[in-house]
């Protein structure tokens, strides 16, 4: 009796050995990004089937992203990185990566390939892929209005519309930064959108746009914040507001605001991942990067927020919404009718001129 | 107890004397050594009581500000970058594009670069400080970065076919003038100045102005907004100063009240209530006061900022007033009556000045909080009720131009301490009371 008992002790005793030994550390990974709906479509699609193939990791969300730059170079100078994984715009990005305080990315290397073996550096949208930035989604800046606002059969359709205050009366919200703003001006000025930044490169294109804004500049009222912009229009405030299509998508459909999205000259940027330089888990980090950026996965954030994904081959996998259960496909920013007149934001020039037109937004805004 | 044991020890000294004739105590110590023990117990004790505070404030007050100070003209990039370039510069006389040895020097030290691990590499630093000065050259230096290890000589023709930026003596001029330890550029650009061709420091075009004009609009608001909370505070504060201890301390709570509810909650509360279709201005409409096209703009403007800040900001005034005021005896205003003089005389002579130390308390604490304010600006502030801090917080987090905040947040904090001097000449700062 008292020997089989032993063993039976034994036996579990080398199970529970045998056991620990497969099973590891827990470990938790730090992953920062937007907050809200966004931060909740990544947990769905990315952070849960991680957790669920690797029951070690714990990932905990950081709604840190609005000013990830700063408290990354802050991380960085003062030798204590406990971030892992950064979401981030590329012009930051860019920053981040001539600074050093980002890793580079080696595309075809660390990420995978489309499932028909297409390598990443090519599947990817053109254009989409930085120095040190892996993209997730395309997202845009599209201008939205109040149908209410305006007659029925006059109701404004293009960017135009937004600087014609006689047919279309009322205030407009716009973000309070020179960016999407200065594009918008030319291109309702008339300017082609695969021309508006060469011509904002010269003197005389910032002069023409900065023109065209004092034409509705009493109409305007500026916001700081995301979440103003469809609250402004909610609140009745505003007949036209700028805002993330996200956001929009989000207002009008889930909390049933009264709004319209105007695609013409949307302004089309990616958002996706950066890793900090020295941070504290690295070989897991690209784990999950690897796993968090197939072609699977991003189709897959496609049914929790209406932001393309930034693969080729995850656009065919675009379904429904996993709880609206509408067909998401047409809310995409880059779907067929809704991209026939983007604006594909330049980084690098916002990168290089954005200095001198923010100071030069800054004194008009408080001219 | 202590007090006459001290005393009846100190008759005993007038008596007791060593074998050389110095004075001891009781107990036979020379009274000089066991008066310094005392003394340096007594530092020690006090030491303690101080340190923990002084130790926290030096290490989170004051040493961040030094840093502040010292980011403000620190300037490392271009220095650590372009050694050789700046050697071969020292000949340049500022004219036209430099000769072939700087490019020279300029290849070898971007060169140099390439070889250094990643984390140590100085030309992507380089690129974002002299961005600060000639818009695109980070895109200069990045692009020929990429480029550099293929280039031949002559290099004058290889770097001016790689960036067109090269081939201008502006940027020569900034990596020449800029290429020291320390600079003031961040504070020449701070009061909207700038360098010109021959280096003197000349007013930017005006369309680039925008500091000076936000300092002093800055000041202007805090200004208008300690004057409210005085306007407003003023009778509060009296009338609960006047009221039976049970009274006032209840309505003293609804005084505190905006002290703990967030300051997000607050704002935002402000917002429902001013916005053109808010509370406010849907009633004024509803009793037909005015009309539906005619709604007030009370908020994304300097109205709505003095109108939010101001609420946020008068529990600040109320308390110092309040506190001094509950110690003015009202029999002096009833003295005052008995000989003669009218109410309006008796508060404006006897009462208001008595307040002066509490009003001056909550101005000096209001103006100065509201000098700094950033967040209520930014949601309710619109584009005319913006403020310093609001400019300054995007430097620090959107444009990571350290240096221009480190500047402007200097100059806030040298322009607050000279007004507080000023305050202290006119009125005389140990006569604040603060509670």
């Amino acid at each position: 009796m008292s020997s089989k008992l032993k063993l039976i002790g034994l036996s579990s005793a080398v199970s529970v050995i045998a056991l620990s030994a497969a099973a590891q550390d827990p470990v938790s990974l730090t992953v920062v990004s937007w907050g809200g709906a966004y931060t909740a479509s990544q947990q769905r699609a990315y952070h849960e089937p991680f957790m669920e193939a690797n029951p070690h990791v714990t990932i905990i969300n950081d709604d840190g992203s609005a000013n990830a730059l700063a408290s990354l170079r802050a991380q960085s100078q003062a030798g204590n990185v406990t971030w892992d994984l950064v979401d981030m715009l590329p012009s930051d990005a860019q920053l981040a990566c001539d600074e050093g305080i980002i890793l580079q990315i080696d595309h075809d290397e660390m990420l995978a390939p489309a499932p028909d073996g297409t390598p990443a550096s090519e599947d990817f949208l053109p254009g989409s892929l930085g120095e040190c930035f892996i993209p997730q989604i395309v997202y845009s800046t599209v201008l939205t209005f109040r149908p209410g606002a305006f007659p029925d059969d006059a109701q404004p359709s293009s960017i135009e519309d937004l600087f014609d205050t006689e047919n279309f009366p009322g205030r407009r919200a716009l973000q309070d930064r020179p960016g999407t703003n200065l594009e918008w001006a030319l291109y309702a000025d008339g300017v082609d959108p695969d021309e508006i930044y060469e011509v904002l490169a010269t003197p005389e294109g910032v002069d023409r746009a900065f023109a065209k804004l004092d034409t509705i500049k009493d109409d305007i009222i500026f916001w700081t914040e995301g979440a103003q912009a469809p609250q402004l229009l909610a609140d009745g405030e505003v007949a036209f507001a700028t805002g993330y299509n996200g956001r929009m998508f989000d207002a009008i459909e889930v909390e049933g605001m009264e709004a319209a999205i105007i695609w013409d000259g949307q302004v089309v940027e990616w958002d996706g991942w950066v890793v900090p330089a020295d941070g504290p888990n690295e070989e897991l980090v690209m784990e999950y990067l690897y796993f968090a950026t197939d072609t699977q996965r991003l189709a897959d954030q496609a049914k929790y927020i209406s932001y393309g994904p930034a693969r080729a081959s995850s656009a065919p996998l675009v379904g429904e919404h996993a709880d609206l259960g509408i067909d998401m496909a047409p809310h995409m920013p880059t779907a067929p009718d809704n991209y026939f007149a983007p604006i594909v934001l330049d980084n690098d020039f916002w990168v290089d001129y954005g200095d001198e037109l923010r100071e030069r937004f800054a004194n008009w805004m408080l001219q | 107890m202590a007090i006459q044991h001290a005393t009846s020890e100190e008759g005993a000294i007038g008596t007791a004397t060593d074998s050389r004739g110095r004075l001891v105590t009781s107990d036979g110590t020379p009274l000089r050594r066991a008066l310094e023990r005392a003394n340096r117990r007594r530092k020690l004790t006090a030491l303690a009581l101080v340190g923990p505070l002084l130790a926290f404030i030096l290490i989170f007050f004051a040493f961040p500000i030094a840093q502040m100070m010292w980011r403000s003209v620190d300037n490392p990039q271009i220095v650590n970058a372009l050694p050789e370039t700046l050697n071969a510069l020292e000949e340049w006389d500022g004219q036209g594009i430099p000769d072939e040895p700087v490019f020279a020097a300029l290849h070898a030290d971007m060169v140099a670069d390439l070889d250094r691990p990643r984390r140590e590499q100085k030309i992507g630093p380089l690129g974002i400080r002299l961005n600060y000065e000639i818009s695109a050259a980070r895109s200069a230096i990045s692009r020929t970065a990429r480029a550099v290890a293929d280039f031949d000589a002559p290099y004058k023709d290889a770097f001016t076919d790689a960036h067109r930026l090269w081939g201008q003596p502006e940027l020569w001029r900034v990596i020449k003038r800029e290429g020291r330890p320390l600079t003031t550029s961040y504070y020449v650009a701070a009061l909207d100045r700038e360098f010109d061709d021959q280096g003197n420091i000349v007013k930017r075009p005006e369309n680039r102005q925008i500091y000076v004009s936000l300092f002093g609009r800055t000041l202007a608001l805090s200004l208008a907004i300690t004057f409210m909370t005085f306007v407003l505070g003023f009778p509060i504060a009296y009338y609960l100063s006047t009221l039976p201890m049970r009274y006032a301390n209840l309505l003293m709570i609804a005084v505190l009240l905006p002290f703990w509810t967030s300051l997000l909650v607050r704002t935002s509360a402000w917002i429902v209530l001013l916005q053109q279709q808010g509370v406010i201005n849907n009633a004024l409409v509803g009793m037909g006061f005015i009309g539906d096209d005619g709604r007030f703009s009370l908020i994304y403007n300097q109205t709505g900022t003095i109108i939010a800040m101001t609420h946020i900001l008068l529990p600040f005034m109320v308390l110092p007033l309040y506190s001094v005021m509950r110690t003015i005896p009202p029999s002096y205003m009833r003295a005052a009556k008995s000989l003669g003089a009218r109410p309006w005389t008796a508060f404006r002579r006897v009462y208001f000045p008595q307040t002066l130390p509490g009003i001056g308390a909550g101005g000096v604490l209001v103006f100065i909080i509201s000098i700094g304010y950033y967040i209520t600006p930014a949601l309710v502030g619109g584009q005319s009720g913006r403020m310093i801090s609001n400019e300054i917080a995007r430097h620090i987090q959107q444009s990571l131009n350290w240096g221009l905040a480190a500047a402007l947040g200097t100059m806030l904090l040298v322009g607050v301490l000279i007004l507080y001097w000023v305050f202290n000449r006119l009125v005389g700062t140990d006569s604040l009371k603060f509670g």
